[in-house]
């Protein structure tokens, strides 16, 4: 978020709250080992909490869904409240082709991240000349076209009583989806740790460079050649790929597909997730999904309404004292314990 | 023909409603550039005061009105100076969602645990009950006098920001800001000013929309959109777009549920991303746009 109030914030000396940002350099040292640490720390949580595996799994298809709005809003600078229209659309995607077709978890990725993917280009292409309050509008449409005509193609998608009936084969022929959901949370995070690999690369190729680069100054992306709204578009549509995908690894995993998958509340709670994390750094996607469910878990057993409480006034705080989310916040300690000269830069001005 | 009438008393009466509280959400984020997801919850809170001063307290439904206005008003002005007056400005804008997401999740759990997660009524007066006689139709009082509110608010506000002092400062200071500050204009008092303006409409709206949106914790969280796309078509900061796209919206709705209830929502929609793909700054243009 920092990085993003900053690229927005040119030209304006209120705006950038934090003068300087985290040299790429020691970004990319975190980076390295962020990704080898989720697939650890994944693997111990498989073998230490055995009895909340249907929760972890869950986690593990959020993050990737998380992950796909870092790209777009962490690399692209594109604040959307509509991403869980990519995320519905993989989802019932997967769902019909497992339900009609062919019930190969692969095949059910495939098919959502095509979907995912599809639809992100075509709405990507139509909504992102616009910004501000415009595109919001503009996504929150989107979404809620999406969760409209799902709930309108009964006969396909179920309606409101949602999509069931989803029974995965074997992956790869060998490991069935057990009652205890070992498989399940395994395939999940081994999909996550392969999308976050992509992810990876697509960032650091020449392409995410250039989505930086248009995030951060669209004119001088234009002035040497590039086209700054087709950068956006295509960063969307890979977006919405991983999106499509999350979708479709929650109906491999649940094999329920709901109305709620493409809804508003979906997108804005994605965000919330995000900026828990700290965006621009995909691994703070699956810190800030983990913290988020992991304390909704805990406290919406009681009340869910003390639940909203809890999370609205961490937000509040994230927005006022960390503007980078848990990650920039690890980050600095990181910084701190450094030594002091590393620091000067991220000092509040 | 009765359906038809039914439908426009309806549809006026739904969209001035949603003129009333979109119009203050216009307001702010044309002065201030703030992406306000909260305001729904303002109004939501709004009508819980009035709910519970005319239910508990036992106050007449004019006075129920007023002390929701004020206290809604007395309640989010901290607010402003605790918290917008750190995400002004449009370079701000992800943060401005999540504060005011993160506030709007704080208001519904709040008002839940208050007031608990059942729906609120706000008991109209004998005077709004009945039906008031127009020539050959009669129309119930409560949408007729929605709809008079509504036109005063509309009137009101013109007067305010064309007529008066206050109206032109605070042009100035929406179309130049930092220009109008050399010029000596106390833009902070202003911002404060238009702050209140903004959540009094909300909670103004709130009330005499109970009606309509019935009260209960998640109304802000399940309106807000609806005030946003009023916001983003009309035009931030343009009271006339505002009424405009409102009232539009409004008979579109109410036509939509009365004649095609199942698509309603999917040509609402469809409308919005056409409109906003060929007017991104709002239909009726703003002064900020």
């Amino acid at each position: 978020m920092t990085s993003v109030a900053e690229r927005d914030g040119k030209g304006d000396g209120k705006a950038g709250r934090m003068t300087g940002r985290t040299p790429l350099a020691a970004r990319r040292d975190l980076g390295w080992i962020g990704i080898p640490l989720v697939a650890a720390v994944g693997l111990a949580a498989f073998w230490l909490l055995p009895d909340d595996l249907a929760l972890l799994t869950r986690i593990a298809a959020s993050a990737l869904f998380v992950l796909s709005l870092d790209l777009v809003l962490g690399y692209g600078g594109i604040a959307t409240l509509g991403q869980a229209a990519m995320f519905g659309t993989g989802a019932y995607a997967a769902g019909i082709v497992a339900v009609n077709w062919n019930n190969d978890p692969f095949i059910m990725l495939a098919a959502g991240g095509l979907a995912g993917g599809l639809i992100a280009l075509t709405t990507g292409a139509l909504i992102l000349h616009a910004r501000g309050l415009t595109l919001l509008m503009l996504t929150i449409a989107v979404g809620q076209i999406v969760q409209e005509v799902a709930n309108k193609a009964r006969d396909w998608t179920g309606g409101s009583d949602g999509l069931s009936g989803i029974d995965p084969a074997p992956v790869l022929g060998m490991f069935r989806f057990d009652m205890y959901g070992r498989t399940s949370y395994l395939f999940a995070l081994a999909v996550l740790v392969v999308g976050l690999l992509v992810a990876r690369r697509i960032v650091r190729s020449p392409f995410g460079l250039a989505c930086r680069g248009v995030s951060e100054d669209p004119l001088r992306i234009s002035a040497i050649g590039g086209s700054p709204k087709s950068y956006l578009v295509v960063l969307y549509g890979v977006a919405g790929v991983f999106a499509g995908m999350a979708g479709a690894l929650t109906a491999v995993t649940s094999g329920i597909v709901g109305l709620d998958s493409a809804g508003f509340p979906w997108s804005a709670e994605a965000l919330v997730m995000l900026v828990l994390g700290g965006t621009g750094r995909l691994y703070g996607a699956v810190i800030g999904t983990a913290a988020f469910m992991g304390i909704h878990h805990i406290l919406a057993a009681s009340d869910p309404f003390h639940w909203m409480g809890f999370i609205g006034l961490f937000l509040i705080g994230i927005v006022l004292f960390l503007p980078g989310g848990i990650a920039s916040g690890v980050e600095r300690l990181g910084g701190l314990l450094r030594g002091p000269s590393q620091n000067n830069g991220e000092d509040r001005a | 023909m009765e359906t038809m009438f039914g439908i426009a008393v309806d549809g006026v009466a739904y969209g001035m409603i949603l003129f009333i509280i979109s119009v203050g959400l216009s307001v702010t984020l044309g002065l201030m550039r703030v992406v306000n997801l909260a305001h729904g919850a303002f109004a939501m809170v709004g009508g819980y005061v009035a709910s519970y001063a005319a239910q508990e307290a036992g106050l007449p439904y004019a006075a129920a009105l007023v002390a929701a206005v004020a206290l809604t008003v007395l309640a989010t002005l901290p607010l402003e100076r605790l918290l917008y007056r750190r995400i002004y400005g449009s370079a701000n804008e992800l943060a401005q969602v999540l504060l005011t997401i993160g506030l709007t999740f704080v208001i519904v759990a709040g008002i839940n645990y208050l007031f608990g997660p059942t729906l609120k009524r706000i008991p109209l007066p004998e005077l709004l009950t009945g039906t008031v006689e127009l020539g050959p139709k009669a129309i119930p009082a409560h949408r007729a006098f929605v709809i008079a509110a509504g036109a005063a608010t509309l009137l009101g506000l013109w007067w305010l920001l064309e007529r008066t002092d206050f109206g032109i400062r605070l042009r100035a200071a929406v179309d130049d800001p930092a220009m109008a500050a050399a010029l000596g204009i106390r833009t902070e008092r202003l911002y404060l000013a238009t702050f209140a303006l903004g959540t009094g409409l909300a909670a103004l709206g709130g009330v005499l929309g109970a009606e309509l949106l019935p009260l209960e914790p998640y109304y802000a969280i399940r309106y807000i959109v609806l005030f946003l796309a009023v916001v983003a078509v009309g035009g931030a900061g343009s009271i006339f777009g505002s009424a405009a796209a409102a009232l539009a919206l409004g008979i579109v709705d109410t036509a939509g549920k009365y004649l095609i209830p199942s698509f309603g929502e999917f040509f609402f929609y469809a409308a919005l991303i056409l409109i906003l793909f060929r007017w991104p700054h709002g239909f009726f243009k703003g002064r900020t746009a």
